[in-house]
């Protein structure tokens, strides 16, 4: 596919999840989450389609993409993990959990492994706080992280 | 033919982030291996996170409970014979005479626990849409007076009466109006809107349906966070279940009146739980806090008006429409009417959902109901409220759950979570972490809370490097009053309240002389 037709091919599937929620009172957010979830990210050609269709201009819709630290315009790792650092988890040594996550996926909060595996980021609070530290990997979540519970969290994210 | 033995497994992403699921499968599994009929049913969470995974099995004694279950206990309770009450290490006895249950008063969190959570049969036969029922049979100002009566006041935080909010949207002008749900539910240490909406949805969605009634909105929004994915397909289920069985849609059991409502999601920004921020989130816009007035009751969603209340005060609605305003009013202490869902959490060894009149102090909260600490070390703090609340010293565990008192204490109960710490915290890190969360999630708006936040923390690392403390601490406090009076919302406004209640309680944290000690 040459870049072209894959800009095109973007700005059509975009099209339709646009038409698909304009009759919403306030679609722009359940746009951008639908955009991400078929993209993996707004694609920045998605914008101008969006900005058309609900007579925004880019900058508007560039203004709110970059607000919400859900959204963004490169694709994340096959797995997101993200790791609670909110103070229920830091009380039951939540720091230290997400310190062994840093070291042992060898990357920092926001950055994805090389091998394109995982994304590391940080969230404050899962509404676990009483089964702290918390941790969330694709939507499945897990709490009383220790050395025990982190492993095959660990290696189900490298995978 | 015998009718299939009842299991309960909790769903509720706290049973599940300890293992429910895998627990559930292997009762399954064993239930078939052993030739046993058995009906496994998925309710939410009693609340009692230290026994979580709970198991309930129901027989001639009610319901009795096991756990913390783990998927290699499976086998042995099967032996038990748990499925009739058999004995075992793991067995709690009757679910409701455990202490931590039987202490409380539940009168939001009647059903959250114990039925199906998308059985609109089980939800009825369990009290549910009797307040509802009533409703429809009232004038919409006759339903405005019972909540003026209830004493409700909004448990998003800022303790506003609903009834008071309620009367202002049903008198404002407007072809359409909203009840926005705020279960935007981001303050560290609270998962009570999660536990509603994952335990007992059909009762938020009454809840809402009656503030339509009340005020004569049409329709309504869930906002609520991307954090909470378990949640959001619950209430997305309930929603369409509601809708067939005729307590939402066109026409409220057969009353002629209408009221449907969705549910959105947020975009991970903390300050969308503040309710213009939310409004322009909800609307397609940066999550900027607005100004006010105009109140959101009269100029809300789209600019017209709107109710915006937490999960929790739409869910208790349907309980003062169908015991009465008085019944309500009764419990609790001063102006702090009814019950109060607190949140137990943090380093605590019975951490879960504590419902109560208003009242109680945090030494019964901490010592007593929470059983001390997870580790087993002495409590050193303990912050009420979330990240804009104050931290409290066992100095101060005499303080009564009530709006006033934590207000007259330099705090706020928030939306009534507790997190407790042992004495390995470190109140400095906990200052600079306040300030820190300040600065991520700021919406950018004012400066004392965009910039003074980022000096905060700079302050703070200062600090930590014994750089001139003494004059260190005069700024922080200098910043803290910038930030307390020059802040459009409680976001940059209340962060200095665990910042300077860290400094207050706990100045060994901040001392010079720690620094000293530490670099010899
Ligand atoms: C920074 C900030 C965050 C807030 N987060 C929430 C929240 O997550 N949920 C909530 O119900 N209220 C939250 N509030 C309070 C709301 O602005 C508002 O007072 C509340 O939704 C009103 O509903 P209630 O009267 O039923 O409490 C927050 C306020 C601020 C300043
Ligand atoms: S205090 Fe902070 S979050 Fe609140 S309006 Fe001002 S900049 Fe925004
Ligand atoms: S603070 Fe980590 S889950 Fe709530």
């Amino acid at each position: 596919m040459t870049a072209q037709s894959g800009a095109a091919d973007v700005a059509v599937r975009a099209t339709a999840i646009v038409d698909a929620n304009a009759a919403l009172e306030g679609p722009l957010l359940p746009i951008l989450h639908d955009l991400q979830d078929e993209f993996g990210c707004v694609p920045e050609e998605a914008v101008p389609v969006i900005a058309n269709r609900l007579n925004l201009s880019r900058a508007e819709v560039h203004g709110v993409v970059s607000f919400y630290p859900d959204f963004h315009h490169s694709p994340s790792g096959r797995h997101v993990l993200k790791v609670c650092r909110a103070e229920a988890c830091q009380s039951m040594g939540g720091e230290k959990i997400a310190d062994r996550v840093r070291s042992a996926l060898g990357i920092d909060w926001h950055e994805t492994t090389p091998d394109g595996a995982v994304t590391l980021e940080p969230v404050y609070c899962l509404g676990l706080c009483s089964c702290a530290p918390a941790a969330m990997l694709d939507g499945e979540v897990t709490g009383r992280l220790d050395e025990t519970r982190l492993a095959p969290l660990l290696d189900e994210a490298r995978r | 033919m015998t009718e299939p033995l009842k299991v309960y497994v909790p769903r509720d992403a706290g049973a599940l982030a300890l293992g429910a699921d895998k627990v559930a499968a292997e009762i399954a599994r064993e239930a078939e291996a052993r030739g046993l009929d058995i009906r496994l049913i998925r309710n939410g969470s009693r609340g009692l996170f230290f026994l979580e995974p709970m198991v309930e099995v129901v027989t001639e004694d009610g319901r009795l409970a096991y756990g913390p279950v783990a998927p290699e206990d499976v086998a042995s309770l099967f032996d038990a014979g748990f499925l009739t009450g058999g004995d075992h290490p793991l067995a709690q006895g009757e679910t409701e005479k455990i202490p931590f249950l039987a202490r409380q008063t539940r009168l939001t969190f009647a059903r959250c626990g114990i039925i199906d959570p998308l059985d609109p049969a089980d939800y009825e036969a369990h009290g549910g849409l009797k307040g509802l029922r009533h409703a429809v049979m009232m004038a919409p100002e006759e339903i405005v007076e019972t909540m003026i009566a209830s004493g409700l006041r909004g448990r998003g935080g800022a303790g506003f009466p609903t009834g008071i909010k309620w009367k202002t949207v049903a008198e404002a002008k407007g072809e359409q109006k909203y009840i926005v749900c705020n279960a935007d539910e981001g303050d560290s240490g609270t998962y009570s809107d999660r536990m509603i909406m994952e335990g007992d949805p059909f009762m938020l969605i009454e809840g809402m349906v009656i503030a339509g009634l009340a005020t004569g909105a049409t329709r309504g929004y869930v906002y609520t966070r991307s954090e909470y994915p378990h949640a959001i397909a619950t209430m997305r289920d309930a929603i369409a279940i509601a809708r067939r069985h005729g307590f939402l849609g066109p026409d409220i059991l057969g009353s002629g009146h209408a009221f449907d409502m969705e549910i959105r999601m947020g975009a991970g920004a903390y300050v969308c739980g503040e309710e213009t921020s939310l409004l322009n989130s909800l609307e397609g816009k940066r999550g900027v806090v607005r100004a006010k007035p105009p109140l959101p009751a009269h100029e809300g969603f789209l600019g017209r008006p709107t109710v915006v209340n937490n999960v929790i005060s739409l869910a208790t609605v349907p309980a003062i429409l169908d015991h009465g305003p008085e019944f309500f009013r009764d419990f609790g202490v001063g102006h702090s009417h009814g019950t109060i869902p607190i949140q137990i959490a943090g380093n605590v060894k019975n951490g879960g959902l504590f419902e109560i009149a208003f009242g109680l102090t945090l030494h019964e909260l901490v010592d007593e109901i929470g059983g001390g600490t997870r580790s087993g070390r002495p409590v050193k703090a303990v912050q009420v409220g979330g990240p804009l609340g104050a931290y409290f010293p066992r100095a101060l565990f005499d303080t009564i759950f009530d709006y006033e008192a934590y207000t007259a204490k330099s705090g706020l109960i928030g939306h009534a979570g507790i997190v407790v710490f042992d004495d390995t915290v470190d109140m400095l890190k906990q200052a600079r972490f306040a300030m820190e969360f300040c600065a991520i999630e700021s919406c950018g708006k004012c400066t004392p809370c965009r910039i003074g936040s980022v000096r905060g923390v700079e302050v703070a690392d200062k600090i930590a490097a014994g750089e001139d403390p003494e004059a260190q601490i005069a700024l922080m406090t200098d910043l803290c009053q910038t930030m307390r009076f020059g802040s459009l919302c409680a976001l940059g406004g209340f962060t200095p309240f665990p910042v300077l209640s860290a400094i207050e309680h706990f100045p060994d944290d901040f001392h010079p002389a720690r620094f000293a000690e530490a670099a010899e």
